[in-house]
């Protein structure tokens, strides 16, 4: 396994999947139980994986490298370095996590968990991959999953959400195959001379031929390239899938979806757009700053404004995400660290939301603010984790949001002045909604319809701590994370804004 | 009139060896016309002879892939790698078309007759697409072209007690005659343009600088015409939507890829070997380029609009005619390598979709798609097999329908049609908005409850299985396929 620990961690899901597939469906418990443990190898390889990444390297490391279409110059090239490690150790945490939250589906289990762990198998690959072919593959393999994982198991507009979502990601995706397309033939291979889909070779300029030494085609795909992912982060204005497939997703599928999934948009920006596409990052610094202040103003006033927990959480997202685009847009060490460290952190701290309000939900079959009140008194377990989780969400001081929201300001300060400033104003409509929502649904007078609640379950916990202490510990102590990755990204600024 | 000399060549024996696969389908054909004859009312004798006939036909067409071009039967016909490659796909075809037809009550059905004569068709036109294939003079493109609608206007119309079958069958011919009408036309005045029928003697002389713009231009349309109605281009694809959803499923299944294909072949050799010199004078790859976006784009967004899977199935099979097409105007191997690589692919999952609606016909006497409501529960194995289908339709990893489409954007992009290559992932966009509308009903719509069982044949579910699998599997692994088919355009002399 220490050979090939990536392609494990990848396809140790497929191989659940597949077990579960040829189970009998009336094997309900057992098939959880093997979804468990199909999701449970990752994990552990993960923790591997993170004892052993060298931190004081910016290459690619783990690297696994075999050709699989000859004809075509496609390989099988897995590798992470410092920018991928905290993605991937994100995925393997949530996933198993998700597998233990979804522990009361009864509709269609078999379908169920063998489509999670199709997805938690698309995602490691994205997050492992450094063939542009085999990434796309791995891009576009989450679809599936994901589309009936909202339509089957989801809420009463699901079709509308499922196929939207699947829509707008596919838009953004064929773009960014002719993108790859267009790389593969002007991009030349240094050892052998001819066209390839390594990425490490497209990240060198030197390599770079035909039509990518015409800066308009530059510009192009670099646009390709940015809606692509755009649609994925969300950036305003590609937002509007996101609300839909929150609110009608299951809450395992929400985790997925705000934890891991829109990281990708922002990891494929820093993995694929902004090394193999330096000048037109630099080039393209205001917009994303811009569009990162609308993402964090815009989300949070939406989020300010909702009444249904799912829809708040979800907007708050395109809120978070929009920190990222702002450190990202920074050109400096602090801010791409802080850019990096935040997908981490709204990973984490969304996905805490999102099961509290799962949590809720199951028991009560609804979720709107207003129909709540007094909960604090009824529940005061499950009232201090919500209200943990939400006060991470503000970025209080002490908690992993804090740390990461303020490097990304930090960082962005100085490139991008008063759009850093407005931005900030963010924070303070951040905390509007966040404790507005808190007063009401578990402050003030008892609602009588919920005397009977049942508190916060062992299972339901048992998939909260571990979040809450990642939160509270690089609340206090960034570093294990930090650690990971600033010389990969501190490298890679070098490389893009000289 | 100057006769060309390789006019004047005698057919000898050998050129048979040349010629084995057609010589065995046509055969094939008699047989099963004569068994059917002698022993009454026992299809399975047709059925065994159509069988063994395409299956034996593999062998000589596997051997003559890496085979050089060789001119056969007096220069009509033309036997090379390329040629080889769509004799295997014929062949592959007619395998598939036989055991979905076998366990289709469309076909077997009681009140059906002339079960013998069905099978006896199918050998007749696998034969003939055959020589769509490697047809090289005017005259033998023309004849092959005829021999393969002729049969095919009888076969849309087995089911003679339907209404609607009949009424699919008379659409076709009318269609079919007007369309071979004008293409006869647009040939003669080729010929008289050219004075030779033989593709080498046409493109010598338009080489030479025979033909005005205005004269080549008429010559095109008017081929197109033909052509195009042969593989549902727009605007000569009217015929498809009524002709798919009226046919027998079976019969709509292997006309969705069969002619289409042979279509191609046909048009990949004329437009390569003859017009290709005429290029700077008519531009007709701007032509076809413009073609291919409007059957596309129009196959697409109808096929939104349709509630009925079979004839949603024929809007879809219209757009990926247009897809191809993409391809055929790149006049490059790479081009080439991709059409032919997406041919058997396509072959492949829209034989496994319209199986699909086949197999639940038997029970359900129903195309509607409200009747598949709840199908992903019902029939869980089969509906799976119906979404990667559907999935390598749309051109989703990790299916083989997507490297298929990569190959033909990348064929696009190398030659710098970048405009072309984004309208064609934008329709792939759409078109999963369709496809989706299938697995939607199947997946998300529950079953009423008083729905009925669908039981599938065993040789429905062993058939899905035979093309699911492929399907799959080509999207992980297609190394072997690919050089199947950049072996196949090795030897083409026209490019």
């Amino acid at each position: 396994m220490a050979d090939h620990l990536l392609s494990w961690m990848t396809f140790a899901p497929v191989i659940g999947a597949a077990v579960i597939a040829g189970l009998p469906g009336r094997y309900k418990d057992l098939t959880k139980w093997i979804a468990a443990a199909a999701t449970a190898v990752p994990l552990l390889l993960a923790v591997q994986l993170f004892l052993q990444f060298d931190r004081a390297t910016a290459g690619m490391q783990f690297t696994e490298h075999y050709t699989w279409i000859k004809s075509f110059n496609i390989e099988y090239f897995l590798g992470v370095d410092g920018l991928s490690v905290p993605m991937v150790l994100l995925t393997a945490l949530l996933s198993f996590l998700c597998i233990i939250a979804s522990w009361r589906i009864e509709k269609a289990v078999k379908g169920y968990f063998s489509l999670f762990l199709l997805l938690e198998a698309g995602m490691m690959g994205v997050f492992c991959a450094l063939d542009f072919f085999l990434f796309y593959v791995f891009w576009e393999v989450m679809l599936l999953p994901m589309y009936f994982l909202i339509g089957i198991w989801g809420g009463p507009r699901k079709e509308y959400a499922a196929i939207k979502f699947f829509l707008y990601t596919l838009a953004g995706s064929v773009l960014m195959l002719l993108a790859m397309i267009a790389f593969y033939y002007n991009v030349k291979d240094p050892v052998t001379g001819g066209h390839t889909f390594n990425m490490l070779h497209m990240m060198d300029q030197a390599n770079h031929g035909g039509i990518l030494d015409l800066a308009n085609v530059r510009f192009a795909i670099w646009m390709g390239l940015f809606i692509g992912f755009a649609i994925k982060v969300p950036v305003f204005p590609f937002h509007t899938w996101l609300p839909d497939a929150h609110v009608e997703a299951p809450t395992a599928v929400s985790v997925i979806l705000a934890g891991v999934l829109l990281k990708m948009g922002t990891y494929g920006l820093l993995r694929i757009s902004y090394p193999m596409l330096p000048d037109q990052a630099v080039g393209f610094m205001v917009p994303m700053a811009i569009l990162g202040a609308i993402n964090i103003l815009y989300g949070a006033f939406c989020a300010m404004a909702q009444t249904d927990m799912k829809k708040l959480v979800a907007y708050s997202s395109v809120s978070h995400m929009g920190y990222v685009l702002l450190g990202m847009s920074a050109m400096n060490e602090v801010g791409i660290n802080g850019a990096v460290l935040q997908m981490f952190n709204h990973g984490t701290i969304t996905a805490m939301m999102f099961l509290c309000v799962g949590v809720i939900y199951d028991r009560a079959h609804h979720r709107d603010i207003n129909g709540f009140g007094g909960l604090g008194l009824q529940l005061p377990v499950y009232t201090s984790v919500f209200s943990f989780a939400l006060f991470a969400a503000v970025g209080l001081p002490g908690l992993s949001g804090f740390v990461s929201e303020a490097m990304v300001f930090i960082g962005a300060f100085p490139t991008h002045r008063t759009i850093t400033i407005v931005s900030a104003l963010g924070i303070v409509v951040g905390a509007a909604y966040v404790l507005w929502m808190l007063q009401r649904v578990f402050l003030g007078e008892k609602n009588a319809k919920y005397d009977s609640l049942p508190e916060i379950s062992a299972r339901e916990l048992f998939t909260l701590v571990p979040i809450g202490i990642i939160v509270l510990v690089l609340g206090v102590y960034p570093m294990p994370v930090l650690d990971l990755m600033k010389v990969s990204l501190n490298h890679l600024i070098k490389v893009v804004a000289g | 009139m100057p006769v060309s000399v390789d006019m004047l060549q005698i057919p000898d024996w050998s050129d048979l060896g040349g010629f084995l696969p057609e010589t065995v389908m046509f055969g094939a054909f008699l047989l099963a016309l004569l068994g059917d004859l002698v022993v009454r009312r026992r299809p399975v004798v047709p059925f065994a002879v159509v069988m063994a006939g395409a299956l034996t036909a593999l062998a000589p067409s596997f051997a003559g892939l890496d085979a050089p071009e060789r001119t056969i039967l007096g220069g009509l016909v033309v036997v090379d790698g390329m040629a080889a490659f769509f004799r295997i796909l014929f062949s592959l075809i007619a395998v598939a078309t036989l055991l979905v037809s076998w366990a289709s009550e469309e076909i077997m059905g009681r009140t059906r007759e002339n079960k013998g004569e069905y099978y006896a068709l199918i050998a007749l036109m696998t034969g003939g697409m055959m020589v769509m294939a490697e047809a090289r003079d005017l005259l033998m493109l023309y004849l092959s072209l005829e021999l393969v609608s002729l049969s095919s206007y009888v076969m849309a119309g087995y089911m003679r007690n339907s209404l609607r079958a009949t009424e699919a069958s008379l659409k076709y011919v009318i269609f079919g005659a007007v369309s071979s009408g004008v293409m006869l036309y647009g040939l003669s005045l080729l010929y008289g343009l050219t004075g030779s029928l033989t593709y080498v003697g046409v493109r010598d002389a338009l080489a030479a600088g025979a033909g005005d713009p205005l004269s080549l231009l008429t010559v095109c349309v008017l081929l197109l015409a033909g052509l195009g109605y042969k593989i549902a281009m727009v605007p000569f694809h009217f015929w498809a939507p009524d002709v798919y959803e009226g046919a027998p499923t079976p019969v709509s299944a292997f006309f969705s890829v069969g002619p289409k294909a042979a279509g191609f072949a046909l048009m990949i050799r004329f437009f390569y070997t003859t017009m290709q010199p005429a290029v700077d004078r008519v531009d007709w790859r701007l032509l076809i380029a413009v073609l291919s976006v409007a059957t596309m784009t129009f196959g697409n967004l109808v096929a939104v609009r349709q509630v009925n899977v079979k004839r949603l199935l024929a809007y879809s099979s219209i757009a990926h005619a247009g897809y191809l097409l993409m391809g055929f105007l790149m006049l490059t191997a790479e081009g080439l390598q991709a059409i032919l690589f997406y041919l058997l692919i396509y072959a492949l999952m829209n034989l496994g979709a319209f199986l699909f609606v086949v197999a639940l016909n038997n029970s359900l006497k129903s195309e509607h798609l409200d009747d598949y409501a709840g199908l992903g529960f019902r029939s869980p194995w089969a509906a799976a097999m119906m979404v990667v289908f559907l999935f390598s339709l749309t051109g989703l990893p990790p299916t083989a329908g997507f490297i298929g489409k990569f190959y033909l954007f990348a064929a696009v992009m190398h030659e710098g049609w970048y405009w072309l290559a984004i309208v064609g992932v934008l329709n792939s966009v759409v078109s999963l908005f369709y496809y989706m509308k299938i697995a939607r009903t199947m997946y998300f719509t529950k079953a009423p409850a008083d729905a009925p069982a669908v039981p599938i044949a065993p040789l429905h579910y062993v058939t899905l299985v035979l093309l699911a699998a492929p399907t799959l599997f080509l999207g992980l692994y297609w190394g072997g396929l690919k050089d199947l088919a950049d072996r196949a355009v090795q030897h083409f002399t026209a490019l």
